[in-house]
């Protein structure tokens, strides 16, 4: 059996350490040896979203990344973005319009759209459902989902607003 | 301490946030595959590539030999008894020859058939052994479609017809014999499936000193499930805790009794590990129950002025492989809502289940009401441009009054009782559609062709049928912290229950919601449970809750009396504590730690509940490529009563969206060799969020449910059921100038092009 590498990352602002096979992804790498579960997988070849993540400031979809590609590379899962009692931003206009109902593709959505907003605090509907486009749900329809990236803007651009004075 | 007297403000009917959120947002919910046990072992599955086929041998000792694997399951291993999956739905003795082993033996009926099981250190190495198993198989041929095939699928049944009946009110054949109108059609709905984001996945634990078996990862009919394992496995049902945790979605297909609910407990016995499976995407698009796939030959026999005298239709379900425990669900809830909210009164049906070499078919939300919809309001609108009456006027004309009810629709499924349409007020609903499409001013818009696409707008009216019995149970106890919880037999799988049974008990027992902590599903809860199907959690659960949250209040009552001093007529429940005219008061946490707390709810009903209303789509049709764009939608039902408006709207918003990929994308394919060609997410399409933004879902509460304290009626699958409708008569009516008509879906580009392509032919060699 192939040996295991040692890779070294920062996960959600911490340094972290995996010890995987080369062919473990990143996702599993994520879930197993990290437990953060929160990254979800829904199909595992890249297709549903829900296991996307942010490297580097992009985001990216762990089920395709391999987990040793990730040596030195800043990464953000859903835990990142607020635990569950201090919500951030998107985190509570998700829960104001319903945007969730199973949860189980909640966490790529949201990687996605943290994402976005980081780079485009300004993003229009027409291209927050473009970008959404990549992340499938079954429950929702899309519509509220879309309603709470639109909410949620307004505190991402106080934030770069505030960061560039 | 001071006590503020303000009246808990009452939380049924506000959209209230859900309980669940903050922990599905913050990545700390709990799904199956998130768990973890000490020295856990994994299984995968080998599953038939082949359609049809005889196994001839099987040999395992090249993936045995494979490191890190631990063992290679077959049906060898069940010393000949191979447990087959029970009816648990419509138990016709005819299904009975066709019910599916959990494993196969001698031969494979569909691509996808669990073979073999393989327990490895992980996951990966599972899989790789997979590829070490050597089966060998004797190919017969594919049974893809309806009819006498070379190589029957079983010895019993020649011409692979699995059951045949007939049903029906009134004098159909008189009706149209003397009908100033009949009009016969056929037409079909593809095979597809509900695909919730999450995939299936069980972890089961064999406590060997004790005899006991717990799986995890259960949900929607557990203690049916675990009542069936029992039976499989040789244990006692009190020796089996199924265990419900955080569900990736259900609707209809998750949570029956797969072969996988058998092997994975069994592998766990056997090799006193831990075993986990997880199903992968692929193996999901050939293992869980496919739907739909339906057709029908319908005739409607009408008067002159439109009234429907007679309908006749010839249900035709290709069930698949093996019939499962949804038995014929679909081909007869396909047949029961032909007729659907309309006063027809002669009604014959006929059901003709088949079998094929292909994943077994079972129930996705709406089963049947998604199909019936589409064939009756398909043809009315046929019949109505025949007849040349609007197509509204004729719906108006024929849909049962409020005087009508209940209305009796007995002797459509043969299984079942008598049955009536209970409360309601159809033409209003109907009338409020038409009102928000903005049906006056856009019916000008029918067939024109505007900027290079045709428009059209479609109607759909639907009853749905929701919150069968028998009964449901709940648990309601005060804990010592004051707190409460409520477990009920109801499963979770995503819809937001937990906050709407928090509501129902927080407004009953006048304690904060924040205060209210929901379990469910699992078999360790209460002592019977009967899940979550048929939209009936929020009617039985809910309403078991309901009496449990009342008696539980007597309880404190009677309690805070004796500790205060006063009779339960002077107290009331406030700020987390039970207060006294007087103002003398007791903490909620005191009582509790007093005495048990504790009050077993329950609500036993038998008869069902119909919720309805009507679906308008307004579409544009490019005729150069059959692209169709939905620019307005809006859907019309009346729930009864909405506990949470925000939940009851996202059910509607999200069952919108699921039909309309049932319509345009959502589609099994099967080539002649019996293999399925897309089972995977890059092939197999479902809605993306820039697919169908323009959506609308009006929730009445119009006319309560009488079968339930609540008042309320099923919510979760009025969304879905007319959509292809309203949809198909869209699509419809923007092509009815060119002559095209709408039989089959999905309406693919391809298909609609194909139909614009071949009406023009035929229009050109007519001139």
């Amino acid at each position: 059996m192939t040996r295991s590498r040692t890779v070294h990352l920062t996960v959600n602002g911490n340094p972290a350490t995996l010890d995987a096979e080369p062919r473990v992804t990143l996702a599993d790498a994520l879930r197993g040896e990290l437990r953060l579960t929160g990254t979800h997988l829904g199909c595992e070849h890249g297709v549903c979203g829900a296991c996307t993540i942010i490297v580097d400031g992009a985001a990216m979809r762990s089920c395709l990344m391999l987990a040793v590609q990730a040596e030195g590379r800043d990464i953000t899962t859903v835990e990142g973005l607020g635990d569950a009692a201090h919500l951030g931003p998107l985190q509570l206009a998700f829960r104001k319009h319903h945007a969730l109902q199973c949860g189980f593709c909640t966490p790529g959505i949201l990687t996605t759209a943290h994402a976005l907003l980081l780079e485009e605090p300004d993003a229009g509907e027409e291209r927050i459902r473009e970008v959404i486009s990549g992340n499938l749900c079954r429950c929702t329809g899309y519509l509220p989902i879309v309603a709470a990236i639109m909410e949620a803007r307004t505190a991402y651009a106080g934030a770069l607003a505030e960061a560039a004075q | 301490m001071k006590q503020e007297n303000n009246v808990s403000p009452l939380l049924i009917g506000q959209p209230v946030e859900r309980m669940e959120d903050a922990r599905f947002l913050s990545g700390s919910g709990l799904f199956v595959d998130d768990l973890e046990r000490g020295g856990m072992w994994h299984a995968a599955i080998l599953r038939s590539p082949i359609a049809h086929a005889r196994i001839l041998s099987l040999d395992a000792s090249a993936a045995l030999a494979m490191p890190g694997v631990h063992a290679v399951i077959t049906a060898a291993d069940l010393d000949g008894d191979v447990p087959v999956i029970p009816l648990r739905l419509a138990p016709l003795p005819a299904f009975e020859p066709f019910r599916q082993p959990v494993i196969a033996r001698d031969k494979v009926r569909y691509v996808g058939e669990p073979v073999a099981i393989v327990v490895a250190d992980s996951r990966a190495i599972a899989e790789d052994a997979l590829e070490r198993v050597e089966v060998e198989f004797d190919e017969l041929s594919a049974v893809t479609g309806q009819g006498a095939t070379a190589d029957p699928l079983f010895e019993i049944a020649a011409d692979n017809v699995s059951l045949r009946y007939d049903a029906g009110f009134g004098d159909a054949d008189a009706a149209f014999a003397k009908a100033d109108y009949v009009r016969t059609e056929r037409f079909s709905v593809q095979r597809h499936t509900a695909l919730p984001m999450e995939t299936r996945g069980l972890l089961a634990e064999w406590d060997a000193a004790a005899g006991r078996l717990i799986v995890t990862g259960a949900t929607k009919v557990t203690f049916y499930n675990r009542r069936a394992l029992a039976k499989m496995m040789g244990l006692r049902e009190q020796d089996i805790d199924l265990i419900e945790v955080d569900v990736g979605g259900g609707f209809g297909v998750r949570g029956e009794f797969y072969p996988e609910d058998f092997l994975i407990p069994f592998a766990a016995r056997k090799l006193a590990r831990p075993v986990k499976w997880i199903e992968d995407r692929r193996e999901h698009l050939m293992a869980i129950n496919h739907s739909r796939d339906v057709a029908c030959e319908l005739s409607i026999a009408c008067r002159s002025d439109g009234m429907m005298l007679a309908l006749r239709g010839k249900v035709f379900s290709d069930m698949g492989a093996y019939i499962r425990t949804n038995g014929g669900v679909v081909p007869a809830k396909a047949a029961q809502f032909l007729p659907g909210p309309y006063r027809i009164p002669n009604v014959s049906v006929s059901v003709e289940a088949f079998m094929t070499s292909k994943t077994p078919v079972g129930t996705y939300r709406g089963p049947g009401r998604f199909e019936a919809n589409f064939f009756r309001e398909r043809l009315i609108d046929m019949a109505a441009l025949d007849l040349g009456i609007d197509v509204a006027e004729i719906r108006r004309k024929n849909l049962i009054t409020e005087a009508e009810l209940p209305y009796p629709i007995d002797g459509l499924v043969p299984y079942e009782g008598p049955t009536s349409y209970d409360t309601g007020d159809y033409l209003e609903t109907f009338e409020r559609t038409l009102l928000e499409i903005g049906w006056r001013d856009k019916q000008r818009l029918q067939g024109r062709l505007i900027d290079g696409v045709r428009h059209g707008i479609g109607l759909g009216c639907f009853v749905e049928s929701g919150g069968a019995g028998p009964k449901e149970n709940a648990v309601l106890t005060l804990e010592h912290d004051g707190s409460l919880t409520v477990a009920v037999g109801s499963s979770v799988l995503g819809q937001g229950l937990e906050t709407v049974l928090g509501q129902i008990a927080a407004d009953t027992l006048t304690i904060p919601f924040e205060r209210i902590r929901v379990l469910h599903g699992s078999t360790t809860l209460v002592h019977e449970g009967f899940g979550t199907y048929h939209s009936r959690a929020v009617v039985m659960g809910g309403s078991a809750v309901l009496d449990g949250a009342t008696k539980l209040r007597e309880k404190i009552l009677h309690q805070a009396a004796i500790h205060l001093g006063r009779p339960n007529t002077e107290l009331t429940i406030a700020n987390e504590h039970v207060v006294a005219a007087n103002g003398a008061s007791v903490s909620l946490a005191a009582l509790a730690g007093a005495a048990v707390l504790s009050a077993d709810g329950t609500f036993g009903n038998t008869t069902r509940t119909y919720s309805y209303g009507a679906h308008a789509a307004h579409v544009t049709v490019d005729p150069r490529t059959g692209r169709v764009e939905i620019l307005d939608y809006v859907a019309v039902e009346d729930v009864g009563r909405a506990i949470n408006p925000a939940i009851v709207h996202g059910q509607a918003i999200g069952a919108i969206v699921q039909g309309l990929g049932g319509v345009f994308l959502d589609h099994l394919i099967y080539d002649e060799q019996g293999q399925l060609l897309n089972a995977s997410l890059a092939d197999y399409l479902v809605p993306t969020a820039s697919d169908y933004p323009m959506l609308r879902a009006v929730t009445l509460e119009l006319r309560p449910s009488l079968t339930n304290p609540l008042g309320a009626k099923g919510a979760g699958e009025g969304g879905i059921v007319a959509v292809a409708a309203a949809t198909a008569n869209a699509v419809a009516a923007a092509l009815a100038p060119l002559g095209v008509e709408i039989h089959h879906l999905p309406l693919t580009p391809p298909r609609l092009w194909r139909l614009i392509h071949d009406a023009r032919a035929r229009a050109h060699t007519a001139a």
